[in-house]
């Protein structure tokens, strides 16, 4: 294929370029990304810091998340406890419904709901607004202005997700929780006193803990991706709205895909 | 001959296949206004960005003042753009910031002046070009095309710097909002005693501002001359190019 085309002379795709030039584009794009969020990461780890720009990033990625956070974890919570109640019933284990509640909510659900929400919300925002800063010159405006991007722009994001997040997750698994106690007390006649003690005995730190670690990485994922792929925005509207949306898929998928890999992780040193 | 303030030495630039730039060479001398004319794609802004270091070139050498700072970086980069300013094509104001914070934009960021000596030097350069007090505190949205391109000079010139670009500073306006910018670019290059090059394919603008004028076509400087000999380069491709027709040696881009 000296021509690099990707069909043969017959005009039938060549399946073998197809698929090495997607493997090479898949190379090239993730050492790309390696790097962006490498000097993302030099640039949020080293001082002087932006103070202002990281207060107005913690109040835009963590408070403005709380409804749709709180929101979530309440109907998982719910909807867990009622999965839960009906599966155990076929061998009698419906008892246990407050001890698999909250160690799947603080283990597992909380952290990638909220995850999964941000990815939306937060990944998709910054993408747009990142774009939007690129395809009107902005981030060119800064750099002649002295103003390194990663500094004033990806850095106070990475590090704002990475510390608002633990927070969020924190709040998703208590009224995770909640959800699921709500259900159970109100519509499956758990005693609610007995529920909440249940719940609380069983509950180790490690639980909370494992939650909250897998945080600070979804919001690493989250900065990093909407910086990322807003920064390479292509023109007009379908570049900013195509970058939102690669932006989003990437970061959703990374973060079930680092959750993954972090369960395996905390499952292999025993926590 | 006095040392050229800017100087382009055979820059090349291409984009994949695409060869934008094929071996640009053009200097500015101090407190001189150059215009570089071309037509739409014919690589005057990827010229601008390479001179401003925005794009690095494939080959050929940059110099400010006479030092090669084609592949500067950190510090060395920074001090150059600290003597230079660049007003952008759509304006490119920060919109989540107010209008002296674009203004102050580099005393408050790379110079860490106090706020308050710096909302008083954006307020007094806003005066400079026509804008009163009030229009400080709006954010761009709020305000029009024409006010948002003289925020855009304000911010260019707050630094007093050597070196001043301007892309297509009238581009969007309408003729008579174009005049007054040229007036004020005019007045504002001149009292600076800066040196300015502007890239444009607006002939009234390029008539008004310019020392001297340059055309750029496919990727090379063609044709470079007094802003009063344009009528009579001896040129084709200027002639059609000042003359606007749409025949001639030059394809229209469409």
């Amino acid at each position: 294929m000296s021509d690099g085309s990707t069909t043969n002379s017959s005009g039938f795709p060549n399946p073998l370029a197809w698929l090495g030039r997607g493997a090479i584009g898949l190379f090239a794009e993730t050492g790309r990304l390696a790097i962006f969020a490498g000097r993302t990461k030099a640039a949020a780890f080293t001082p002087p810091w932006n103070l202002a720009q990281i207060w107005k990033q913690i109040v835009a990625i963590g408070f403005y998340s709380l409804p749709v956070v709180g929101l979530s974890a309440v109907f998982i919570g719910a909807a867990l406890a009622l999965n839960i109640y009906t599966g155990g019933n076929r061998f009698g284990a419906e008892q246990f419904v407050p001890n698999i509640v909250v160690l799947g909510i603080t283990r597992e659900l909380g952290a990638t709901i909220t995850g999964l929400m941000l990815a939306g919300r937060v990944t998709a925002g910054i993408a747009a607004e990142i774009g939007a800063m690129k395809v009107t010159e902005q981030i060119d405006a800064l750099k002649t202005l002295s103003a390194n991007p990663f500094r004033y722009l990806y850095a106070p994001r990475f590090l704002a997700a990475c510390i608002t997040l633990p927070v969020l997750v924190l709040i998703s698994d208590i009224i995770g929780v909640m959800g699921g106690w709500l259900v159970s007390v109100f519509a499956l006649d758990f005693d609610s006193t007995t529920y909440l003690r249940n719940t609380i005995d069983f509950l180790t730190m490690e639980d909370v803990v494992v939650g909250l670690i897998k945080a600070v990485i979804f919001g690493a994922v989250i900065a990093i991706m909407g910086c990322y792929q807003g920064s390479k925005s292509k023109a007009g509207a379908t570049g900013v709205g195509r970058a939102a949306t690669l932006s989003m898929v990437g970061a959703a998928v990374l973060v079930l895909a680092s959750n993954y890999m972090l369960s395996t992780l905390f499952v292999r040193i025993g926590i | 001959m006095t040392q050229p303030i800017l100087q382009l030495k055979g820059v090349e630039k291409s984009f994949g296949s695409n060869q934008v730039l094929r071996g640009v060479d053009i200097d500015v001398a101090p407190g001189n206004s150059l215009v570089v004319l071309g037509g739409s794609g014919s690589g005057k802004s990827v010229m601008l960005k390479n001179a401003l270091g925005l794009m690095t070139p494939d080959a050929g050498q940059i110099l400010f003042n006479g030092e090669d700072v084609t592949h500067d970086q950190g510090r060395e980069r920074e001090a150059m753009r600290a003597r230079i300013g660049m007003l952008f094509q759509s304006g490119a104001l920060f919109d989540s910031l107010t209008v002296w914070e674009n203004v102050a934009f580099r005393l408050l960021n790379a110079e860490k002046m106090k706020r308050s000596d710096a909302k008083e030097r954006a307020i007094e350069t806003l005066k400079k070009v026509r804008l009163g007090s009030s229009v400080a505190d709006l954010y761009p949205a709020e305000i029009s095309g024409g006010m948002q391109k003289r925020v855009a000079l304000a911010r260019a010139i707050i630094t007093k710097p050597d070196l001043i670009f301007f892309d297509e500073p009238t581009t969007g306006l309408d003729p008579i909002t174009a005049d007054a910018i040229n007036d004020l670019i005019l007045e504002q290059v001149k009292a600076l005693g800066a040196a300015a090059v502007t890239i444009t394919h607006d002939m009234a603008s390029a008539r008004k501002v310019a020392d001297e004028i340059a055309m750029l076509f496919e990727g090379r400087i063609i044709w470079r001359g007094p802003a009063s000999s344009i009528e009579n380069s001896g040129n084709a491709h200027v002639d059609q190019f000042v003359n606007g027709r749409a025949d001639g040696p030059i394809q229209p881009a469409i």
